[in-house]
């Protein structure tokens, strides 16, 4: 449902039913909804089998690379005398995502329950649920449930009196955006800087604390549910355009829109229906100009684009750009796209891990650049320049913080360059202009 | 043991064929192809994020980090191609853009490899227009000097103090191009192996405060030597500028000393370049010394020796040659060899085995012990009323001044006169390590080559050939024209040294025990 | 604007001053119940390193900042050097390196808030506080106000925290009310 806002006909509600349902927090609100069923229900199958159902449902990755879920947790081999991990990426930290946060503090046991089934699916006894250090609310949510969880005897050594051990733990981030990267995530778990990792070793092979590892996104984790109670088959006929992208999906839509919110649709839903009809489309007298629409790494939209997008991971990369984590950044005619892009990029400058060379120089040269375009003492060199450094600065480094600041500039200048021009050559962008070209 | 498989590859055209795990970059190495890199060094934990050393992989998506990319069978790799110069160039750009051009005042200029490979394939311009990150000059301790603005972040001396010296007093502080290389508050760098990181920062980041400001780079001639401080015999070069050592620097040697050498080897170099030092020949007349030729010097020297038993005292500082000459000496009329060692704490580098600043300071106890001369905390305990003494470069520093008194006459072969004897017959002059050529023996048994790096003071001569004098006018029938022959008439006297010459030994060395199991199995 | 502003307070005059012109000595933080709760993170992880950054976070629990001698203590606990520390608490944002005012207000003006009006909310933050400067402490020293990268609610545009405590869809007009809402 479009928390905040009452859910919306067209919306398919199966994650965030209980949004804005306060009763849903508690153990005993969650098992009066249904809670714990799907995991007393796997816990009796075998964890390949539930891998199984996983693949067979079409899951794909929901924190934005959209890799098949059920294959991942199947390079998890067992028997292999390590201990595995489970780790639940919860570090939503791309600037438009908050789809997440709601999961977290609306429905925290649906997390545990994931988090419990994920981890005997891959044979590991142990879950860190990794929260960004800025979700003070869902932080204490998730502790809370999970507390509730082994009060109740649901984790813990016996887990729902199976005789299997399940250990589920909040693990607080303290400030960094690169910590969403998985390899960064399990460093940062481990206690070192956030650094993203090289690969190979992948995870699955040598991830946190050298042991098998695999990471899920919260989203992907609390749709395992479900799928287990109702069914692949269920799951896979969710789908309204191409079938590699099955079930429902949270986009979270901020910017300048006039319902702002979370909202879970059928994949493939077309999304000129979803900026208009559920997000309530522009303010009175304004235009969409412009969308970011999965998370500010991905390339940026013009509303032509964005209104023949079908919203599924193949519909988005046909028009241009990419689903990502689902969060949708509009922009409307009062907003300058340079203005715009060069906050992005100050944004990358300040969380780059300062590993590579392009990332740690690169990111803070675009912005010194840009912030000089927009302050209207920009050249046509400039530009050129913008875009060389966008093109070093992509598919260079270790991870893609440095490409996902390239991005936006290079698909800015591409689509949007005669702002940049305009406020090169002295003139001032204003709405009307901006509409008109 | 099983067989190393081995995979096949084309590098720049080139056919390689190197061990299974080999990472492209030292395949390249192989076949005599440099990548440019600055991150990567082979003794320290491979972390990629430099992104210089990207080469082009056919068939794969994307660039890939030559350092930390295993070869796989049938790969072909370009190094030089139009996409890798490319992104080389892009790499170079990014790490000037806040790097001072400040070549000019920089100890690293001529040394630098930001320098060298900028004029190998970087940009002729740059295209930065705003204004460079600044940060203070910090003190590190020890002899460690860092100035941040010169600092490309590649992190080899954090790892080499965390991996290697096991002593994490360095870190990457703060993040994106605010980034640093810190240090804890009262946390120096007193380790003693930590002046390694000097040589291991590819630029100008870190320096050494004993080298600041001595000399250019391109004024430094380079001799290949032994570190004479200890007995571990960690391979350097001795660096020199109007004769003078300015600088010590460890030289790679896989089986000694890798690629490092430790703080007080590295610092304990002035004593090479001391003034007063016995420049000329010298002989007894009346109650002083007096100049002598050469020739008259050695004649003397050979007439107090002729009948007499001489007691040698020698410094285990000096060559197997040196002491293999003295050792002739020895065997004409009988008499006694001793020598007395400095010591001082061991101090290992941890992470790696079996590399230490030794207990033992000097360079050749080991090659005194094999050749004969016998070890002793008061060697001069035993010395006759009818002994001829002769101290070969031992300065008798803390020895009791009269020790050396009883003996008959005293014959110093040395770089300087102890002081305090009143009975010194003949003072023949020579070369110290730095100025003549020769081998030690290390402590685990292995002979290794220095070289002669500057000229000796005065009249003084390399020791092999005062000695090979001395013998020549006590009627000996060899004669030695270069360190070489004496090493090779070494070889053919001593078991332990049989099969071994100069041609062999190259400038790494080899074991003699190896010598002799490679005899034994002939 | 500088990225270094935006991590954390910049204030070269707020070392640990109890007012009396000496430093005040630093009492260590993990002992009774602290420790317990240090042993408790502890069995969580196969590694000591990995409790980093939870044991960090109850150093600034119990000070209101991470100091130097709190990240030596934290070392000595975990068996790592204070400089590794170091290095990981000045990669994190949230840990503040210097001591901060009773009322630590950060104001996301990450590019989604941005065009929302974000830098407005700042401004009203700035005069409202009498702070004036982002970073620099209010006369008073009661607040502090920086601009702080994504929180992760742009839905609720402009979301802020005040120390923990995060508020949303904050506009210009309802500063005031935050503010006088603080004890």
């Amino acid at each position: 449902m479009g928390y905040p806002h009452a859910s919306h006909q067209r919306e398919t509600a199966v994650l965030s039913q209980y949004f804005g349902d306060t009763e849903a927090r508690t153990l005993d609100g969650w098992k009066k909804r249904g809670g714990y069923q799907a995991l007393e229900k796997a816990l009796a199958m075998a964890p390949a089998d539930i891998v199984n159902v996983v693949k067979e449902s079409g899951l794909r990755g929901r924190g934005g690379a959209g890799f098949p879920t059920g294959m991942k947790w199947s390079f998890m081999k067992p028997g292999d005398g390590k201990p595995h991990y489970l780790c639940c990426n919860a570090d939503e930290s791309e600037p438009g995502t908050f789809k997440d946060r709601e999961i977290m503090r609306w429905t925290p046991h649906a997390l545990v329950e994931g988090c419990a089934i994920g981890a005997y699916a891959i044979g590991a006894e142990t879950a860190y649920i990794y929260i960004r250090g800025e979700f003070t609310e869902p932080l204490l949510w998730m502790e809370r449930a999970v507390q509730e969880a082994y009060a109740a005897g649901i984790l813990g050594p016996n887990a729902m009196g199976t005789g299997k051990r399940i250990d589920v733990h909040v693990h607080k981030g303290a400030g960094a955006y690169i910590c969403g990267e998985e390899t960064a995530l399990m460093n940062s778990l481990e206690g070192r800087r956030g650094n993203p990792r090289i690969k190979p070793p992948f995870p699955a092979v040598s991830g946190v604390f050298g042991s098998p590892t695999t990471i899920n996104n919260v989203e992907t984790l609390v749709a395992v549910c479900p799928i287990l109670m109702k069914g692949a088959e269920w799951y896979k006929s969710m789908c309204l355009s191409n079938p590699k992208s099955t079930g429902t999906k949270l986009f979270s839509v901020c910017g300048n829109v006039r319902n702002p919110g979370t909202f879970e649709v059928v994949m493939g839903f077309p999304f000129k229906d979803f900026l208009y009809d559920l997000c309530g489309g522009p303010a009175t007298g304004r235009k969409f100009k412009a969308v970011i629409p999965g998370g500010a790494s991905v390339p940026i939209q013009t509303m032509e684009e964005a209104d023949a997008t079908l919203m599924d991971y193949e519909g988005f990369v046909a028009q241009g750009s990419m689903l990502g984590s689902g969060g949708v950044i509009v922009i409307d005619d009062a907003q300058s796209m340079v203005r715009v892009i060069a906050r992005l990029a100050r944004f990358f400058a300040h969380e780059s891990c300062a590993q590579c060379t392009q990332c740690r120089e690169g990111t803070a040269w675009t912005t010194k650049i840009l912030e000089r375009i927009r302050d209207g003492q920009g050249t046509m060199e400039d530009l050129d320049t913008l875009m060389s450094i966008a093109y070093n600065m992509t598919g260079t480094t270790i991870c893609v913080l440095s490409d996902s600041c390239a991005t936006p500039v290079i698909s800015g200048i591409k689509k949007f360059g005669h702002e940049f021009e305009a406020l090169i050559h002295g003139k001032r962008i204003h709405s009307v202009m901006a509409a008109v070209a | 043991m099983a067989e190393t498989k081995m995979v096949n590859l084309t590098i720049e055209g080139r056919p390689v064929s190197v061990p299974e795990g080999t990472s492209i970059l030292e395949a390249a190495k192989t076949a005599g192809i440099l990548i440019p890199h600055y991150c990567y060094h082979p003794s320290l934990p491979i972390p990629g994020v430099c992104r210089m050393c990207l080469v082009e992989v056919e068939k794969a998506p994307k660039l890939a980090p030559s350092c930390a990319t295993s070869v796989a069978e049938g790969q072909v790799v370009h190094v030089h191609n139009d996409k890798t110069l490319e992104a080389r160039k892009g790499v170079l750009e990014f790490l000037l853009i806040n790097h001072p051009l400040d070549c000019p005042i920089c100890d690293q200029s001529g040394e630098c490899e930001l320098q060298d490979f900028t004029y190998q394939e970087g940009r002729a311009d740059s295209r930065y227009r705003d204004p460079k990150r600044f940060n203070p000059v910090e003190d590190f301790g020890g002899d460690v000097m860092y100035v941040p603005n010169r600092c490309i972040l590649c992190t080899r001396c954090v790892r080499f103090m965390d991996d290697l010296a096991h002593d994490a007093v360095l870190n990457v502080s703060e993040r994106g191009d605010r980034a640093l290389i810190g240090k804890f508050e009262g946390k120096d760098l007193t380790h003693p192996w930590a002046a390694n990181v000097i040589d291991l920062c590819p630029v100008g980041a870190l320096l050494s405060k004993d080298f600041l400001n001595k000399a250019r780079a391109w004024e430094l001639d380079r001799a290949a030597s032994i570190c004479p401080n200890c007995t571990q015999g960690c391979n350097i070069m001795i660096e020199v500028r109007d004769n003078s050592v300015a600088r010590l620097k460890p030289r790679p040697n896989e089986d000694v000393n890798k690629f490092f050498m430790c703080d007080y080897g590295r610092l304990n170099y002035r004593w090479m370049n001391r003034q007063d030092r016995a420049e000329l020949p010298m002989v007894r007349n009346g109650s002083s010394l007096a100049a002598a030729e050469w020739d008259i010097a050695i004649h003397s020297a050979a007439n107090l020796l002729r009948d007499a038993k001489p007691f040698i005292l020698v410094s285990p500082m000096l060559s197997n040659e040196a002491l293999f000459l003295l050792t002739r000496l020895l065997e004409r009329k009988g008499g006694t060899g001793v020598f007395r060692v400095a010591t001082g704490e061991e101090a290992p580098l941890p992470g790696i085995e079996d590399l230490a600043l030794r207990r033992d300071r000097a360079a050749n106890v080991h090659g005194a012990e094999m050749l004969g001369f016998t070890r002793s905390e008061n060697p001069l305990a035993d010395l006759g009323a009818d002994d001829v003494l002769v101290i070969a470069d031992e300065d008798l520093r803390g020895m009791q001044a009269d020790s050396a008194s009883k003996a008959r006459a005293v014959i110093v072969i040395g770089t300087a006169v102890p002081e305090g004897l009143d009975n010194v017959a003949v003072v023949l002059p020579i070369a110290n390590f730095t100025e003549e050529e020769g081998t030690f023996t290390n402590l685990r048994g292995r002979v290794q080559r220095f070289t002669q790096a500057k000229a000796a003071p005065g009249q003084a001569r390399p020791s092999w050939l005062v000695l090979g004098d001395l013998l020549g006018a006590l009627g000996a029938q060899e004669s030695f024209f270069l360190p070489s022959d004496v090493f090779a008439d070494l070889a053919s006297a001593r078991q332990e040294f049989s099969g071994l010459s100069y041609d062999k030994l190259g400038m790494r060395g080899l074991p003699v025990v190896q010598a002799e199991m490679a005899r034994a199995s002939r | 604007m500088s990225a270094k502003s935006m991590g954390g307070l910049e204030s070269p005059d707020m070392t640990a001053h109890d007012g009396s012109g000496h430093e005040t000595a630093y009492t260590p933080v993990f002992f009774g119940e602290t420790r317990k709760e240090l042993d408790t993170l502890l069995s969580r992880y196969p590694t000591k390193m990995a409790a980093l950054l939870p044991a960090l976070w109850i150093v600034q629990r119990v000070h209101g900042w991470v100091s130097e001698d709190g990240m030596a203590e934290v070392a000595e606990l975990l068996e790592l050097t204070p400089a590794y520390v170091k290095g990981v608490v000045t990669f994190y944002t949230m840990y503040h390196q210097h001591p901060v005012p009773k009322y630590f207000i950060q104001v996301c003006t990450t590019a989604p808030c941005g065009i929302c009006g974000a830098d407005e909310v700042v401004k009203a933050f700035l005069q409202q506080t009498r702070t004036g400067e982002l970073g620099v402490p209010s006369p008073d020293n009661k607040y502090a106000v920086i601009e702080v990268e994504c929180l992760g609610a742009c839905g609720f545009a402009t979301p802020i925290m005040i120390n923990e405590e995060f508020v949303e869809s904050v506009t210009p007009d309802k500063v005031s009310t935050i503010l006088a809402r603080l004890p």
